[in-house]
């Protein structure tokens, strides 16, 4: 009996301690977007940290396909969603908070200290006074260019845009396309109106133009597309851009066929793969239009949410933390090549393009998001579409801006 | 019951074998549609709540200058891909010899429509592509124009029909090749003998004999045409600037896609498409009905 009754015991103690065990570990569901290696693998280092820190918290993450996941995420949200996801900020994320798809994390941002240290992206997190998620990154935008094209053509960097201009007459007598691009996804043209409209007519004018406030038939909206025509009418432009990808044409600027990319800091690793290198090539901020304008970049941001439908909104809460600290992502984004979104976080001094990037969006005026995330995403299409129609037929200008401005009266 | 099952055993018994296939069919496609027609009556964004908008969608599309595009694109792509079914036809008799190794020949022949759309569109815009694209090189030393067809907004639809006529062209080859199989050797022995040869002989004796294959090639390349989303969205993602647009891709654009948060106006314009199909589909079952009740 006494032997029976030990061992009874034994086995409930033994029982009770597994129990604990399991009832400690709680599971924290990441879904992501970051496939691209790079990326990829500063995200498994940062859940790893998280995990050392937190070690009853086992995150699970699940990796979508890049392009896939901008689809995907609109079935999770709403059909199992997970605690953590990957977005953008500013309008991107706007169709969601309006569903009521993403939690106010206003909380997170008010207990941490965030509204200091992450400053400069606060605004485009915000929507109606509160913050829907945290921002962990942003990348500058600028031109790069190859250092031999310009050695070879005797031409300085230039710093207004009549000398940009007269550098691509240079470069287009030497057989050179004096600006590359790729127009098959539409992104990267928007990139050069945005640069051009900030340049051309100011920020607070570019902001009001994508919240739908001034008319896309305005005379100063046609002055900005006066100024591309530039670039356009004289075929400084690579031919053919709405058939190749952008790293294809990021191929012409490593072979030394284009002289300028106007691109965001992510193709620095593709550039570099091609086989420049820091002395190859170049990084200046987009020269100055109209004289006087304050300078204004676009920097757009990457950021993680909750999503409304969370189980374990707890340890959600203090994953955002964790991200939004200093050390944290000094570590991610060394690791990602981005800037960091946190004032006090430092940044690799051995990148120049990095620091120089730094730089220029600490010091600059204000921080545009980028077309297809500050306007509402039926006119960042039908936008995007006029562009690339104007790069390829500029004499429709017209007819492109009637039908934007079609377009504006039945989205806002 | 069991008498009742008794007597009535002939008409029940193929109602019951068909209910299974039925109900599917009814959950999974008829009901679908009328919910489709529902939505294209709201103004819903996919995440939200629907709000009820009556026939405004209908009205946007009428002056929607990309819609028309679209329009126009389809019934591009539904004449041309016609052009299927006789090449199809001349490569079935072609292959149809009693030479070694025809099977493996056929084999190669029918190898296009087995791979997957995605991988047909890549090929064909690398091949397309500016620069280092085989066809692009082909016409720069043709004519010494450098055309790139999938940027030109002149050529992208026929440069997409192109690449989907490949598999297509296949896939009526097997049609006819079986159809060929069926011709009565003793009509065509006759028809030698009465003096009949090449074309006289395809056109008289070989292609009445051919008709239900001709049927079902004709609705297999109709369905094709108007469904080609897949190529248009992997070549040319409806570009460049919208010219290569088709109703089914506009329809994905509108509702599902990056930009794309109105289900309703997607699902307006999914109505349409519908209501085209449904012009062929009522043609093809009053055919078939026809020939059913002649029997």
């Amino acid at each position: 009996m006494v032997h029976l009754h030990k061992g009874a015991l034994a086995l409930m103690a033994g029982l009770l301690m597994t129990g604990s065990a399991f009832a400690q570990t709680r599971t924290l569901v990441f879904n992501t977007d970051t496939t691209d290696p790079a990326p990829k693998a500063a995200f498994e280092a940062l859940i790893a940290d998280f995990e050392a820190a937190n070690p009853d918290v086992d995150v699970v993450v699940n990796n979508f396909d890049h392009e896939g996941y901008k689809t995907a995420i609109r079935n999770f949200l709403t059909a199992d969603s997970p605690d953590l996801a990957n977005w953008y900020a500013g309008n991107r994320m706007a169709p969601f908070v309006a569903a009521g798809q993403f939690q106010d994390v206003s909380d997170v941002w008010e207990s941490n200290g965030l509204s200091e240290s992450l400053a400069s992206a606060k605004a485009s997190m915000t929507i109606d006074g509160k913050q829907w998620g945290v921002p962990y990154t942003y990348y500058q935008w600028g031109i790069y260019f190859n250092k031999d094209v310009y050695k070879a053509a005797g031409v300085d960097v230039p710093t207004t845009w009549d000398q940009f201009i007269a550098n691509c007459a240079k470069f287009k007598e030497m057989g050179v396309d004096c600006l590359t691009t790729r127009s098959k996804a539409l992104w990267p043209v928007a990139g050069i109106f945005d640069y051009m409209n900030l340049r051309t007519n100011g920020y607070e004018f570019h902001m009001d133009l994508t919240a739908g406030k001034v008319e896309w038939t305005d005379p100063r909206v046609r002055a900005t597309f006066a100024e591309w025509a530039k670039l356009v009418d004289p075929g400084y432009i690579t031919a053919n851009h709405a058939a190749i990808d952008w790293q294809d044409a990021a191929a012409l600027l490593v072979q030394g066929k284009a002289a300028n990319y106007v691109m965001g800091n992510f193709a620095v690793a593709t550039f570099k793969d091609g086989g420049m290198t820091n002395d190859t090539l170049g990084f200046m901020p987009f020269p100055e239009i109209t004289p006087g304008i304050p300078r204004a970049e676009d920097a757009p941001t990457d950021t993680i949410h909750i999503p409304a439908g969370a189980k374990n909104v707890a340890d959600a809460k203090l994953f955002l933390a964790f991200v939004a600290s200093k050390d944290v992502q000094t570590k991610l984004n060394g690791a990602l090549g981005q800037l960091p979104t946190n004032k006090d976080a430092a940044v690799d001094a051995n990148d120049p393009f990095l620091v120089q990037g730094f730089d220029m969006l600490s010091s600059a005026y204000a921080l545009a998001q980028f077309f297809d995330r500050d306007a509402p995403a039926e006119m960042a299409k039908a936008g995007m579409e006029g562009f690339q129609e104007f790069m390829v037929k500029p004499d429709r200008l017209d007819t492109i801006l009637e039908r934007l401005e079609k377009v504006r009266q039945r989205v806002y | 019951m069991s008498a009742f099952w008794k007597r009535n055993q002939r008409s029940l018994a193929p109602w019951l074998f068909l209910a299974p296939g039925m109900a599917m069919f009814a959950l999974y496609v008829v009901i679908p549609i009328f919910q489709s027609m529902a939505i294209s009556f709201y103004d819903w964004d996919g995440l939200g709540d629907a709000q009820w908008i009556g026939t405004a969608n209908y009205v946007e599309l009428i002056d929607d200058e990309a819609f028309y595009t679209s329009l126009k694109n389809n019934v591009i792509w539904l004449l041309l891909y016609m052009l299927a079914l006789p090449a199809g036809l001349m490569i079935a008799i072609f292959l149809n010899q009693n030479v070694r190794g025809m099977r493996a020949y056929k084999s190669l022949f029918f190898f296009p429509f087995v791979i997957s759309q995605v991988v047909v569109g890549l090929m064909f815009s690398w091949f397309y592509a500016p620069d280092f694209g085989l066809f692009y090189k082909l016409i720069e030393w043709a004519t010494g124009a450098q055309i790139a067809i999938l940027a030109d907004e002149r050529f992208v639809t026929y440069g997409i029909i192109v690449a989907g006529l490949w598999p297509q062209i296949a896939y009526v080859m097997i049609l006819y090749l079986t159809g060929l199989n069926n011709v009565a050797p003793d009509q065509v022995e006759a028809a030698r003998l009465d003096g009949a040869r090449g074309w006289r002989m395809l056109w008289y004796v070989i292609l009445p004999q051919l008709r239900p294959a001709t049927f079902i090639a004709v609705v297999v390349t109709v369905i094709g045409a108007l469904r080609s989303f897949d190529l248009v969205s992997i070549m040319t993602d409806g570009g460049p600037y919208g010219t290569s647009r088709v109703l089914s891709f506009y329809m994905y654009e509108k509702a599902l896609s990056e930009y794309g948060y109105r289900m309703g106006y997607g699902a307006a314009i999914a109505v349409v498409l519908f209501a085209i199909m449904m012009i062929f589909i009522s043609g093809f079952i009053w055919k078939m009905w026809r020939d059913e009740t002649e029997r």
